[in-house]
């Protein structure tokens, strides 16, 4: 497989088993089974609820959160099940972080921000190692340059490109191994979007990836591996390169090329 | 089928659309030029190979107007696939249809300056070999608009027949040149003509490849079978003896 261009073998990172989510009785997810390969990014397509998101938010147990939601099957990370009941789910969170739609820095200053994960995980015992990995995560982010001036201003200031950028840092800065992003462009400019998609190529050496989007050509862009799911099921999924020339599934076809009826 | 179904965007379909159209007039010309200049040829028309000289700019032209609606589609649409695979075929069919009409126009050019020389044999067997690539010429471009890999495959493995009857033209033309110096002149003109038609077979097979391409989405494995093998052609006139 040809898709590491970094050097590292390609290793499933997570591996999804028979997945199935129900919301109450209605079942969103349906018998899913997906390989996450370590360091690449994988981008999940298909139609507005067609269960893309969902299986994103299995990742990290987000689905917790949701009332009257019940996922039945068997994902692991790095082999141990995440959905045992001996697992802390904060734990599990900092390992497999996320970023949100909607930019959504806390009201608090860009420092305070970035910080504010490693100060909960008891990471940074001091004022010198705090600044170290604010700065570290600024700078993975491709933020330090813009905002290291201004580190004591709201987060909320910033552009809306700028405050994705530090959501990443924010997420980027517990050292998390897997980011999970769910549509992180679909609120910015062209250019924002271009930076956010720069970020994600440069990440995917030090973290494995998984994107859902909407568009089309950004998931042919940003990532490696592509899955299609559709009314729940995963429909096909391959090198990103096969799915976009020469998919293998009708109902792939139709929706990457605009005819999905 | 995805194939055959709308886009939910409908100029998308009209754009997709116009750029078909485009390059089966183009490739419907360059038939029509192949044929002229053929006539041209075997019935001493210097008149009628001077129009096909000309005729050739409108396939330029074509080539030209089939390269700005694939250019605008790949732009404005981002197509994706099936659609992808459609544009990028269009660019490079048309280019070998462009190719085709370079030499629709040379054969005619030749035959102008055969009409002004005493006529040889050999002009009679080269309409031959120049109906088989016409035939070639016309299942791959109708391959082409029913997106029937089958066919272009078919067309593609016809492509031997060609060659070899190229090179009994090729051996036949050595003799009479060996037989007498003043059929030198118009024979190697003749030579060319054959060289210029087997050309124009080569090409379809380039476009029967695509089709496949476009329609199967893997490029053609394996080599072609080839039946030309007047590159190793050895002939002197002692060896005649």
């Amino acid at each position: 497989m040809d898709l590491q261009s970094n050097g590292h073998a390609a290793r499933a990172k997570i591996v999804a088993r028979d997945t199935n989510v129900f919301y109450g009785e209605a079942q969103a997810l349906k018998h899913v089974d997906l390989d996450v390969l370590e360091h690449s990014v994988t981008a999940l397509i298909g139609p507005s609820g067609c269960g893309k998101s969902t299986f994103l938010r299995c990742l990290n147990r987000m689905n917790d959160t949701i009332e009257g939601c019940r996922v039945v099957g068997d994902i692991r990370l790095d082999g141990s099940d995440i959905y045992d009941a001996s697992l802390d789910v904060v734990q599990l969170r900092a390992r497999v972080g996320m970023v949100f739609q909607k930019p959504n820095p806390f009201p608090k200053s860009i420092y305070d921000n970035v910080s504010y994960g490693p100060k909960i995980h008891g990471m940074g015992r001091n004022r010198a190692e705090m600044d170290e990995i604010v700065e570290e995560s600024l700078t993975r982010a491709g933020l330090w340059g813009e905002v290291k001036d201004r580190l004591t201003t709201p987060g909320t200031g910033l552009s809306g490109g700028q405050q994705q950028r530090l959501c990443i840092a924010r997420a980027i800065a517990v050292s998390p191994e897997v980011i999970l992003m769910d549509e992180p462009c679909s609120a910015l400019d062209p250019i924002a979007t271009a930076k956010i998609e720069e970020l994600i190529d440069e990440l995917r050496s030090n973290y494995t990836i998984v994107i859902v989007t909407h568009s089309m050509q950004q998931a042919a862009r940003v990532s490696q591996k592509t899955a299609f799911f559709h009314l729940g099921s995963l429909v096909e999924t391959g090198d990103t390169t096969m799915i976009f020339t020469n998919p293998s599934d009708e109902r792939t076809q139709g929706y990457i090329t605009g005819r999905f009826g | 089928m995805p194939q055959t179904q709308d886009h939910i965007v409908k100029s998308f379909d009209n754009s997709l659309e116009q750029l078909r159209q485009t390059l089966v007039r183009m490739g419907g010309l360059a038939e029509s030029q192949l044929a002229r200049a053929i006539q041209a040829l075997s019935r001493r028309d210097a008149a009628l190979a001077a129009e096909v000289v000309k005729g050739d700019a409108e396939i330029d032209r074509l080539e030209q107007e089939v390269s700005a609606q694939a250019i605008s589609v790949l732009a404005l649409r981002q197509p994706m696939a099936i659609d992808l695979r459609e544009v990028v075929s269009s660019l490079k069919v048309s280019s070998d249809i462009e190719r085709i009409g370079d030499y629709a126009a040379n054969v005619a050019k030749r035959s102008i300056a055969l009409s002004q020389l005493p006529a040889v044999k050999p002009a009679y067997a080269i309409p031959r070999l120049a109906r088989l690539v016409q035939d070639i010429l016309k299942d791959t471009l109708d391959a082409y608009v029913n997106r029937d890999a089958e066919r272009a495959m078919e067309v593609w493995r016809r492509d031997e027949e060609v060659d070899e009857v190229y090179s009994g033209l090729f051996r036949e033309l050595l003799t009479y040149m060996m037989e007498d110096p003043r059929n030198i002149g118009p024979c190697t003109h003749l030579l060319f003509i054959a060289k210029n038609v087997e050309r124009i077979g080569d090409h379809a097979t380039n476009i029967a490849e695509t089709i496949h391409y476009q329609v199967k989405g893997t490029p053609l494995v394996g080599s072609r079978p080839k039946g030309d093998a007047s590159s190793f052609e050895v002939m002197t006139p002692q060896s005649e003896e």
